[in-house]
């Protein structure tokens, strides 16, 4: 069975380290703060300037002036810290940030990402996800493994404009996590019950299989 | 409006010398920490031909959102404009320009200018439709292109409180891009809630020094939410 959007967003979570900066895209990306696991201490960035950042507030709570980077109101956690527009890309530019995890239209077999842009529709902007695929450590991408017409979206070179080059090394879809390494992509686990041959029916870029393929732990 | 005093008590006088084809920056994430007063004196004046260097550009009614229904835009600089349907008709008819920047980009480009630093290199947008034209330079085998830096013919501000020599602090995440925009304009002007007296902000606690400031006035604030989300329990 392909994993509902929930329990990408759970193993994505997995990934985290305790001690972790973690940057969460809109979408799937924002659900995997849900799911941090028991232990492991995160926190997290927003880059609108906020370090430390909570759950939603109560309506008593609610403040104009607090919000995240998808412009929804937010609390802080105890700890947070609160900054300018250029610091906070100081340390997302600058590397300080462990994780990304964004939302992709496309990836390809040399870590190149397109996300922002369908030529001939609206285009209405990048917000801060070219800052944050060229400045974040790890970077995962999350995002189905092929699109409602089943074209796949692991390409062998992206078709859309980019939003940066060289830069994804991880991928978690409702199929499978691979990695991106030597012009391939490098399937790791598969979503239980989804079979190798399914993934690679649904992967246009270089697969590369190794050895038995695990199902992913949730 | 004398020496170091620059409070001004009308929104005539805070937007004074703003004219057609000037570039204004503008603080703000969003609606959250936008000059409303100042962009509603912008659209009483009426100056058409502006260029708009801010993050977005508010929604249909609302925030910088206003200053398209008289055309008063020419171009927008901007990271994200997806909020605002009038936005999206005149960048169709080609009565508006926008040149998307990345965030992180476009918080330097102020920064930078502010700064006296006319161009950077980042490796934000290489290889991407923003790198196109720009040049590249490898350091330490990674290419990076050359952005340059944005100055403004006025920076409009929204700070929480602000002393008469025009020290300022920002309230939470209402602090965004208003430091950086502050310190980019010619004639920057910082619309707040407060107006202290000098002492009661505490100089370690300082923003944006005065030095950047040229106009201070007190506003009032609707302060509307975009997106209100509770915590599931209060839902």
């Amino acid at each position: 069975m392909a994993l509902s959007r929930d329990q990408i967003a759970m193993r994505v979570a997995r990934e985290f380290q305790d001690g972790n900066y973690v940057n969460l895209g809109i979408g799937i990306p924002t659900l995997a703060a849900n799911y941090v696991p028991e232990g492991i201490e995160v926190m997290l960035q927003s880059e609108n300037g906020l370090l430390g950042m909570g759950r939603y507030p109560s309506e008593a709570e609610v403040d104009a002036d607090m919000i995240n980077a998808g412009k929804e109101t937010v609390t802080a956690i105890t700890g947070a810290s609160i900054f300018n527009s250029a610091e906070s890309f100081a340390m997302i530019r600058g590397g300080h940030v462990d994780f990304t995890v964004l939302g992709a239209f496309e990836v390809d077999v040399n870590g190149n990402i397109a996300s922002w842009m369908i030529p001939g529709k609206l285009v209405k902007g990048m917000g801060g996800a070219m800052d944050l695929v060229a400045g974040a450590k790890n970077i995962i991408v999350t995002m189905t493994h092929a699109d409602k017409h089943g074209n796949s979206k692991l390409l062998p070179a992206c078709t859309l404009p980019l939003t940066g080059v060289n830069c994804i090394t991880q991928i978690i879809t409702d199929l499978a996590v691979l990695e991106v390494a030597d012009g391939a992509f490098h399937l790791k686990e598969r979503a239980p019950g989804v079979s190798v041959e399914e993934i690679k029916e649904k992967t246009a870029g270089k697969l590369v299989v190794e050895g038995d393929i695990p199902e992913m732990k949730l | 409006m004398s020496g170091f005093d620059k409070v001004v008590t009308s929104y005539e006088q805070a937007m004074q010398g703003l004219e057609d084809d000037m570039t204004v920056i503008a603080g703000g994430f969003g609606l959250c920490g936008i000059p409303e007063g100042l962009i509603a004196q912008i659209k009483k004046q009426g100056v058409k031909g502006l260029t708009i260097v801010s993050n977005n550009c508010g929604v249909d009614g609302f925030g910088l959102g206003i200053l398209l229904e008289d055309k008063q835009i020419k171009k927008m600089v901007s990271s994200y404009v997806g909020e605002n349907a009038l936005f999206e008709k005149q960048l169709l008819n080609g009565e508006l320009e926008v040149e998307l920047t990345p965030q992180g980009t476009l918080a330097e480009k102020m920064r930078a200018g502010g700064a006296g630093i006319p161009a950077f290199y980042t490796a934000t947008g290489y290889g991407t439709p923003v790198g196109e034209g720009k040049e590249v330079k490898e350091f330490n085998g990674r290419p990076y292109i050359l952005e340059e830096s944005i100055t403004g013919d006025f920076a409009i501000i929204k700070a929480w409180k602000a002393d008469r020599y025009g020290n300022c602090v920002y309230r939470h995440t209402a602090q965004n891009f208003n430091p950086m925009a502050a310190t980019a304009g010619k004639i920057t002007v910082v619309e707040v809630e407060e107006i202290v007296e000098p002492g009661e902000l505490a100089p370690t606690q300082i923003h944006t020094p005065g030095i950047y400031v040229d106009r201070v006035i007190k506003g009032t604030f609707e302060k509307r939410i975009e997106r209100k989300v509770l915590a599931k329990e209060d839902r």
